[in-house]
């Protein structure tokens, strides 16, 4: 069993990567502008529901959370999950023999 | 030739919004009349006050309601006004205490930026580059 798999799934997308990689620019958006984005400036032509769809992945693998702030809901990327990556396979901080 | 003369917004209050759209925003206040029960209430822009009319819709339809929660909470911005600049419009409005839920953002063709109009609706403003 391994327990990163909804983590691996959910950075295993090139526009769920570049959806973390627009909350990295600026975190709280809405789904209305992480959907201008990804259309104005990636020319991406995922559908409103798609992109509700890759968020919803995003949330489960804790990558994304939302917030309610009165009646609007924002969403903010929490990149601590992968940690684990790091944990797991550590990167040596020294330069590497060959 | 059919043409444009008016669109709308459905607002929550005719009074709340005709003091939004005009002391916040800047619009003048085109047209009042009775109108049933509520008012047929158009603002234009000082830049064109033989424009498009926008007419302030009450939001009294059982649908209207549900229509405009599902839209906001979204980010959804269902009406568009255009201005010069959109970061000093934004740090103008802000000063007037305008909530914003998109700050000014570069989309590559334009500039956007969304807020809050206090009657229930997301507004975007935009300049195309």
């Amino acid at each position: 069993m391994d327990a990163d798999s909804d983590l691996f799934k959910a950075i295993g997308d090139a526009t769920r990567r570049t959806i973390l990689d627009e909350l990295t620019d600026k975190d709280g958006q809405t789904l209305f502008e992480i959907c201008g984005r990804l259309a104005m400036k990636h020319g991406l032509a995922s559908s409103r529901q798609a992109i509700s769809q890759h968020l919803a992945v995003l949330e489960q693998a804790g990558l994304v959370h939302t917030r309610r702030q009165g009646r609007y809901k924002f969403h903010h990327i929490d990149p601590n999950p992968l940690r684990s990556i790091v944990e797991r396979w550590p990167i040596d901080r020294e330069e590497p023999n060959p | 030739m059919i043409r444009i003369n008016i669109t709308s917004v459905f607002v929550d209050d005719q009074a709340k919004a005709l003091a939004f759209y005009t002391e916040k925003l800047g619009f003048i206040k085109k047209t009042d009349e009775p109108a049933g029960g509520a008012r047929w209430l158009t603002v234009v822009s000082p830049a064109a006050p033989d424009g498009v009319e926008l007419l302030l819709e009450p939001d009294g339809h059982p649908a209207a309601g549900p229509f405009k929660e599902a839209l906001v909470a979204d980010g959804i911005p269902f009406t568009q006004f255009a201005v010069d600049d959109v970061y000093a419009e934004v740090e103008r409005l802000k000063g007037l205490g305008v909530e914003f839920t998109q700050d000014a953002t570069d989309l590559g063709p334009a500039v956007t930026a969304v807020f809050d109009d206090t009657c229930g609706n997301l507004i975007q403003l935009a300049a195309m580059k």
